[in-house]
């Protein structure tokens, strides 16, 4: 028996075609353009789904992907909106949430047992047995029983899409207001975009009924599209706008396609939400809200229904009513809760002879899988039975409130406590129609005219004039909500909470509407409130004796509707650095190793195990000669006649007197006196410094840099060559041997070229910087040059080293090669409170300087007396290292006192190694401390003076 | 996503600015009140002046910001004259 309609409903569907799909197996014909929903409907299935707690049968209610009632699953994807997705020839759908079929779930028990299940039940029951009950026991069963759909382990891969586009006026909603403002905005020359979430323009156009006669609206709507195509507005149609972010930037989704988009002006025409009644089984399939009704029959011909009971709460619950008949569905009575006719549509109606019920309201509503009948009660409590299978609310309106709240508006009600209006719209935003309570189509129409103006004016393409917008006139009849003694009065579908759940929130205490939400979940569903906010609301207010003014309202956040994952996902790959001489490491055989942002060789195997070869590339360097990469050292060039002033303010050293040709250890303190970064800088000319500082903290040192050239007004030039310059740093006692045997100008004689200096000149063909400084300890010259020079250099060293012994050496090895020296690195060995006393360098710190960055605190701090320090320690032997590493603790009177910050295994000592933060008084060399490896076993370690190797540091002065 | 105006690029997102602390006045700056000026950021009901940089172009700048509505009010060199119209924001 097919409830579609005849010729002149059903704008969206081809009759003259023929699809279908299955719904549980069963096989559902359908036309190209129906909905799930709708072709379901049209064979007379009306319950879609089953609710999340009781398993309550559900279907229709608002036909517009408001609600949860219509999720479906389709093949792998789950949570579709059955009254959103149009029909694909051959798709297969499942409900969710059901043990069994749909019409006979397993689980409508639960359905019996809810007086078991009070409000904030999970709160207060599933903690026992024992500690892990939750996890171990109820969880399963909760996730099982209500579980939405299922996630696909193995989806197939999908393509997203990303764009952003700017406009000069936004417009969010494509009904008679959003069209009249688009229209009016586009000639006044602004530049347009109108997104609408339905895949035709026109809104309530397209399916309400605005008089007794229909003509005027068909007309405007066709006059409004006409204009609107001939405008050039840019019309993104079945499109969500999902969120409002500051300055107008708001995401917009569109099948596989984000877009993001700036809008100068943004005119919010989202609309109402239809709000349903309060009344026990208001949730049976059948009952449906009178936009949903007309939904059904004008955009996809079916039939909701063949004997209707129309609940007019406003003037659009007659016009559903008019529509309904002209239909062919018998009424068996429109209910309107007023004692006198307001609406002037009586006449109308009893010409018809459609007979009205004044002063009553729905008492209950009666049926199984679907409405039997309603019974109404009268004022003096008279009831009276209607036989139905539809049951049609128009039971007022919430403003499309989500964006607007988003933007910063605020939600306020009136007095009478009947309606929520917007105020306080921010600049540059502007309301219009339904969202701006308006309800009749001429006022709507005129108030989009004049938002669209408004932007306009506010891109200065029309005079800034006052343009009164009409009236609000808004929905009059609060709608009652008496909670039924034996409950089903469904407040919240999706979480299935009744009246009486949010009254015994309020009675367990929680009388905030925020409290009420958190311990009830009321709102937390798909819907996110669009259908319970109101009526939760009057009803805290009503319990509380509060007006609606005074309860306020739960505020809205984005995303407005359900966003896919993977249009938000980050598509663009992992971004690493590569050093110039990548390709020399990997053809080399390194393993490679992201380091902060770059990619380093940490050690080149050949053909041992990676163990034994960072002990061989160590031994290589003690002994002959090695060469690591050091490309990724943060390298600024300062320049100009404020240079070593400059310098003096950044670093705690003194830098003005610095001698040309020399190099200079940097350390630069915060304001708070705690280590910022160091490195060295070599004076190339009285103004003229090249500067290296750790590759993880260049960014930021660069940017206190600019901060303070500017904050002093120094005649600085500060560049950051990073990435211009590459760098290696040869090391190891033959390294003079190996530059000696290359081609250039520089004398790398012992005399001429000594511990700390620099030199500018040719290498091999090369232009280079020489610095002779190393992190090894050992006679080291480490070269910078043009990053395009590098990998030339870098080979022609190797080949003039070959015989020598010279190979590189990876970062492994350097990190212990620098453990065994004692030397720190910023970032490991310090965290953000460390001073240059707790490190033992206090050397570092100027006492002539009358300033530098962090004087005046780190002076300070070292009168209050150091609560750590940093020291060596060592291992006795091997078979004590398998539970200590980096970060194991340090225990004084066996509570924690500091940590490893590094350790490593010594091949030049044969024992394991490590600076750790201690008590103070534990750092004296002779002094023991306790560590606690990670197994939980405690170890002694002699605190060892540093450096551990090369005492007089002799060797790098070789 | 806010848009914030450098001085000399223009509106750009605010994606593209690190915010680099407080402006302190060189009275404000001194060694008296250093625990006050690193512990007790301030944070008024009103306007604060923010040094900002804006990371792709590398320029410093001055920013007014309205702590209550966190409106950019306008953005200035140092030393250019706050009043000035092409300074504002």
């Amino acid at each position: 028996m097919s409830n579609r309609l005849g010729h002149g409903w059903g704008s969206r569907i081809d009759r003259n075609a023929a699809i279908g799909f299955t719904f549980e197996g069963r096989p559902v014909p359908a036309h190209p353009g129906d909905t799930i929903a709708s072709a379901l409907a049209a064979k007379g299935e009306w319950v879609l789904s089953r609710s999340f707690k009781y398993h309550r049968p559900r279907g229709i209610l608002t036909m517009a992907g408001q609600d949860a009632n219509t999720l479906v699953q389709i093949g792998d994807e789950p949570n579709v909106r059955a009254d959103l997705r149009e029909v694909a020839d051959g798709m297969v759908v499942t409900p969710l949430n059901v043990s069994g079929s749909l019409r006979r779930d397993r689980g409508r028990i639960i359905d019996h047992l809810g007086r078991f299940l009070p409000v904030g039940f999970y709160y207060r029951s599933f903690f026992g047995p024992g500690r892990t009950s939750w996890l171990k026991l109820w969880e399963p069963v909760i996730r099982a029983s209500a579980g939405l759909g299922t996630v696909s382990l193995n989806p197939a891969p999908r393509r997203y899409l990303k764009e952003t586009r700017h406009c000069d006026v936004l417009v969010v909603g494509a009904g008679p207001a959003g069209l009249a403002a688009a229209i009016a905005a586009a000639a006044a020359g602004a530049q347009v975009i109108l997104v609408e979430k339905e895949p035709e323009l026109g809104g309530a156009l397209t399916y309400a009924r605005f008089g007794v006669e229909t003509a005027d609206a068909a007309r405007q709507l066709d006059e409004l599209r006409g204009k609107a195509a001939a405008s050039g507005i840019a019309v993104l149609s079945g499109a969500t706008c999902n969120g409002h972010f500051a300055d107008n930037w708001l995401p917009v989704l569109q099948g596989d396609r984000l877009i993001r988009i700036r809008a100068a002006e943004l005119v919010l025409a989202t609309g109402a939400h239809e709000q349903p009644l309060i009344f026990r089984n208001n949730d049976l399939p059948g009952v449906m809200l009178s936009s949903a009704a007309q939904r059904l029959m004008r955009h996809y011909g079916v039939r909701p229904g063949r004997r209707a009971v129309v609940y007019a709460g406003d003037r659009d619950g007659y016009l559903a009513a008019l529509d309904l008949d002209d239909a062919g569905v018998r009424i068996a009575a429109v209910i309107d809760p007023e004692a006198e006719d307001r609406d002037g549509l009586a006449p109308e109606l009893a010409q018809r002879g459609i007979p009205v019920m004044r002063g009553c309201a729905i008492r209950q509503a009666r049926g199984g899988l679907h409405l039997k009948a309603v019974e109404v009660q009268d004022r003096q409590g008279g009831r009276t039975r209607l036989d139905c299978d539809l049951l049609v609310m128009a039971g007022g309106y919430t403003p499309g409130y989500q964006l607007a709240l988003h933007a910063g508006a605020r939600l306020s009600s009136d007095d009478g406590g009947t309606r929520f209006s917007l105020t306080d719209m921010p600049a540059h935003v502007h309301l219009a129609g339904a969202a701006a309570g308006l309800s009749d189509l001429a006022a709507v129409i005129e108030s989009g005219r004049i938002a669209g103006l408004r932007a306009a004016a506010g891109l200065g393409l029309a005079p800034a004039q006052d343009l009164p917008a009409p009236e609000q006139t808004g929905w009059r009849r609060p709608a009652p909500s008496p909670a039924h003694p034996k409950g089903r009065d469904f407040v919240d579908f999706d979480e299935d909470l009744q009246v009486k759940d949010i009254e015994n929130a309020i009675a367990d205490g929680y009388r905030e509407l925020e409290l009420v939400k958190r311990y009830s979940t009321v709102g937390m569903g798909p819907s996110q409130g669009r259908h319970s906010a109101l009526a939760t609301a009057r009803i805290v207010a009503r319990k509380t004796a509060r007006s609606l003014a005074e309860v306020g309202i739960t505020t809205a956040r984005p995303p407005f509707g359900p966003e896919r994952l993977g249009l938000l996902a980050d598509t663009t790959p992992e971004r690493h650095r590569r050093t110039p001489l990548h390709a020399a490491h990997l053809a080399a055989g390194a393993r490679m190793t992201p380091a902060g942002a770059w990619w380093r060789p940490l050690v080149y195997p050949g053909a041992d195990a990676p163990e034994d070869a960072i002990r061989r590339e160590i031994r290589m360097v003690r002994e002959a000669v090695g060469m690591l990469d050091v490309s990724t050292l943060g390298k600024l060039e300062i320049r100009g006649p404020d240079a070593g002033a400059f310098l003096d303010r950044i670093y705690t050293m003194a830098h003005a007197g610095q001698p040309m040709g020399r190099v200079r250890y940097c350390l630069a303190l915060n304001e708070m006196g705690s280590i910022l970064d160091d490195g060295v800088a070599f004076r190339l000319s009285d103004e003229h410094f090249y500067v290296t500082a750790t590759t993880g903290a260049v960014d930021r040192l660069f940017a206190e840099m600019m901060l303070q050239k500017t904050i002093m007004g120094a005649r600085v030039d500060i560049q950051n060559v990073t990435a211009a310059f590459g760098a290696m740093n040869l090391t190891g006692p033959r390294a003079r041997e190996v530059l000696e045997r290359l081609p250039g100008s520089i004398d790398f004689g012992r005399e001429g070229f000594a511990f700390l200096d620099g030199r500018e000149g040719e290498l091999a063909g090369c232009p280079v910087r020489v610095m002779r400084i190393g992190f090894t300890g050992e006679l080291s010259y480490e070269i910078h040059l043009p990053q395009s020079h590098a990998a030339g250099l870098w080979a022609a060293l190797l080949e003039a080293g070959a015989d020598l012994g010279l190979r590189p050496y990876g970062l492994e090895a350097s990190r212990i090669l620098r453990l065994e020296k004692g030397h720190i690195i910023i970032g490991q060995d310090t965290d953000a409170l460390s001073t240059p006393d707790e490190l033992g360098m206090g050397w570092a710190l100027s006492r002539k300087k009358p300033f530098y960055i962090g004087k005046a605190a780190v002076e300070r701090r070292r009168a209050l007396g150091d609560k750590r320090r940093l020291c060596g320690f060592a291992l006795p032997d091997e078979g004590n290292a398998a539970g200590v590493g980096e970060s194991a603790l340090v225990l004084q009177d066996g509570k924690p006192v500091g940590h490893v910050t590094s350790f490593g295994y010594s091949p030049t000592l044969g024992r394991w190694i490590g600076l750790a933060h201690v008590a103070p008084e534990q750092a004296e060399p002779g002094s023991r401390i306790t560590l606690r490896g990670f197994s939980g076993t405690e170890v002694e370690a002699p605190v060892v003076a540093l450096p551990f190797h090369d005492k007089d540091n002799a060797r790098q002065e070789m | 996503m806010k848009i914030m105006t450098c001085p000399v690029n223009g509106p750009r997102n605010i994606s593209e600015f690190q915010w680099l602390g407080p402006v302190h006045d060189a009275s404000d700056a001194t060694d008296a009140n250093l625990v006050d000026r690193l512990f007790f950021a301030p944070n008024p009901m009103g306007v604060l002046r923010e040094w900002w940089r804006h990371t792709p172009s590398n320029t410093v700048f001055i920013a007014e910001r309205d702590l209550r509505s966190d409106e950019i009010l306008r953005t200035y060199l140092k030393g250019s004259d706050a009043n000035t119209p092409e300074s504002h924001a």
